[in-house]
């Protein structure tokens, strides 16, 4: 069976849940191989293993990681001369897509960016236009190259060798232009990255300023869940612009999504409409967010909100 | 400071999109034509940094005729001239296809800086930047929301999950930019009016040196194979608050074993 290629997001050693899942849909397609970019893979081979890498090619020099994805794409180009692998699989980050392009380029390969699922012989399916399309694509030149959406499939683990590889690779001058010379840690507490949450709380133009989203975090800390805001929410200034859930901000996919105050413009479906359970709260019940849930509430927020938390919070 | 912007027409997102079951490229017919929105922020970034330092903006675009909308829209804005890249050899390009032909067009114009919004609203790959950076062989400072220069070197912040990177790089060089990083300016009337006046230069494969194989359909390392209406989401159950609101979302989260 032909080894698939699996990038492994990590934060400094921190395995990623989306490389889980990246792990799960490459067993589908032939025997994952997990590719390790920077240092911590000791403490980490165990679960890539446990999830179904057959191997784990590491490759721990910091230089790669000192710039702007150009080297991670020149590692992964020489592991695909190397290994002819039946394709590679990357999560659908802003970087990862970067890769995913990048990588294309290099090896004249086709690319699949930001699919929901992967089937046999690695057909993608795209969910489009705001989440009102499916389309199927597939590549039809070179070695098949895929991002794939976060949260889009649930992680199963299936124990597998683990065999380590170090693996190592000469970068080009031209891999070494875009230095990253500092990298910034923006405060968020303890709750879960949103792109990788099982659970969104977000709030919109209804929470009607900055200090109302305090209402917004403590539902979302009974819940475990990640906090996202709509656009208009984010413009006006009332939670930090990394946190917008839409068309122009993060894509969201998690297992239940509950939108306070927001009114559901296209703008905002486009980024949380593949999520699988939704919940609205809104005063407005003409609000086209109702159209997406699965239950909804027409009603204040500032009533709704805390009675649910007090709610939630009694019953755990 | 030879600044190239590239922008893309796309279909409003206010209106339905659609795909052509004949070839299952996009309708471009379907909806109204727009600039893509992630491309204002660039073009405005393109003027702030020609306010600052001097230099030409040049506006370049590939896609159909009507394209010439977007361009209009980007020249009132205040950039100085437009390259329209028109050809039929070029529907149905793949990212692939049109960073090829870009790179081509590029090589044409020159630059020091190309600046893109971070994806377009339609097909929202997310990867011409890098791709053009690739086949440039120039440093990539892309998903930027910051963008200082001094002289020939220039410093961006790239927004990353945990926060930004701070990157460095010499200039030329490709640039990508979010919407964090600034406010489109609207078009004055003197803009508008300023803009017949501009040279928009119109080219087809032929005269931009692209290989007609490489691009369009034919050419595209990938292909869209089927596509069909997203299945509707069951019906919801939508409540009025009548003071128990919260109580009835818990219930219903209980069904469903979230708590």
């Amino acid at each position: 069976m032909a080894e698939v290629l699996v990038l492994v997001d990590h934060v400094d050693g921190e395995v990623k849940k989306v490389a889980l899942e990246l792990l799960t849909l490459a067993r589908r397609l032939g025997e994952p191989s997990a590719v390790w970019v920077g240092p911590g893979s000791e403490g980490a081979k165990g679960k890539l293993a446990e999830y179904g890498a057959a191997k784990v090619y590491v490759a721990a020099d910091e230089e790669l990681t000192a710039y702007v994805v150009a080297p991670k794409v020149e590692l992964l180009a020489q592991l695909v001369a190397d290994k002819a692998p039946a394709g590679v699989l990357v999560a659908a980050t802003g970087e990862g897509k970067e890769i995913a392009g990048r990588l294309a380029v290099k090896l004249d390969s086709g690319v699949l960016t930001d699919v929901v699922d992967v089937a046999d012989g690695f057909v993608g399916e795209h969910s489009i236009f705001g989440g009102g399309v499916i389309a199927h694509a597939r590549v039809k030149r070179g070695t098949p190259i895929v991002a794939v959406r976060p949260n889009s499939v649930a992680p199963e683990i299936a124990p597998a060798a683990g065999a380590e590889e170090q693996v190592s690779v000469t970068l080009s001058d031209a891999a070494k232009t875009a230095k990253v010379v500092e990298k910034v840690v923006q405060e968020k507490g303890e709750r879960p990255d949103l792109t990788e949450a099982a659970i969104v709380v977000s709030g919109g133009r209804g929470v009607g300023n900055a200090e109302n989203f305090k209402l917004i975090e403590g539902l979302a800390d009974t819940l475990g869940a990640a906090v996202g805001a709509s656009r208009a929410a984010t413009d006006a200034g009332w939670y930090p612009h990394q946190f917008q859930v839409g068309q122009t901000g993060k894509t969201v996919s998690p297992q239940l999504y509950i939108a306070v105050g927001i009114s559901g413009a296209i703008q905002h479906r486009a980024g949380m409409q593949t999520s699988k359970t939704i919940i609205a709260i809104n005063k407005d019940s003409e609000a086209p967010i109702f159209e997406l849930v699965d239950f909804g509430v027409v009603g204040d927020l500032f009533q709704v909100a805390p009675q649910l938390t007090e709610e939630i919070t009694k019953r755990k | 400071m030879n600044i190239v912007v590239c922008v893309k027409q796309v279909p409003d997102t206010e209106s339905p999109r659609k795909l052509k079951s004949e070839d299952n490229t996009l309708d471009r017919g379907a909806a109204d034509g727009v600039i893509n929105e992630l491309d204002e922020y660039a073009i405005e970034e393109a003027l702030l940094i020609k306010e600052a330092h001097g230099g030409e903006v040049t506006v370049l675009t590939m896609g159909p005729d009507k394209a010439t909308d977007s361009i209009r829209k980007a020249l009132a804005m205040g950039a100085d001239k437009a390259v329209h890249v028109v050809d039929d050899a070029l529907v149905g390009s793949d990212a692939l296809g049109t960073s090829y032909a870009i790179q081509q067009v590029l090589g044409r114009t020159g630059f020091d800086l190309v600046i893109l919004g971070s994806e377009s609203t339609d097909a929202r790959t997310g990867v011409l930047a890098a791709m053009l950076a690739e086949r440039l062989g120039v440093p990539q400072l892309s998903l930027a929301n910051k963008v200082e220069i001094d002289g020939s070197s220039i410093k961006i912040q790239r927004i990353t999950d945990y926060g930004y990177d701070k990157v460095e790089s010499t200039l030329p060089a490709v640039i990508s930019v979010v919407e964090k990083i600034n406010e489109p300016r609207y078009p004055s009337f003197k803009g508008i009016m300023a803009a017949k006046k501009k040279p928009v230069e119109t080219l087809g494969v032929a005269d931009a040196g692209i290989d007609a194989a490489q691009v369009g359909l034919a050419g595209a390392a990938s292909e869209v194979v089927d596509f069909a209406e997203a299945p509707p989401r069951d019906k919801g159950q939508i409540v009025t608050d009548e003071g128990d609101g919260g109580v009835k979302i818990a219930d219903f989260l209980a069904s469903k074993k979230f708590v």
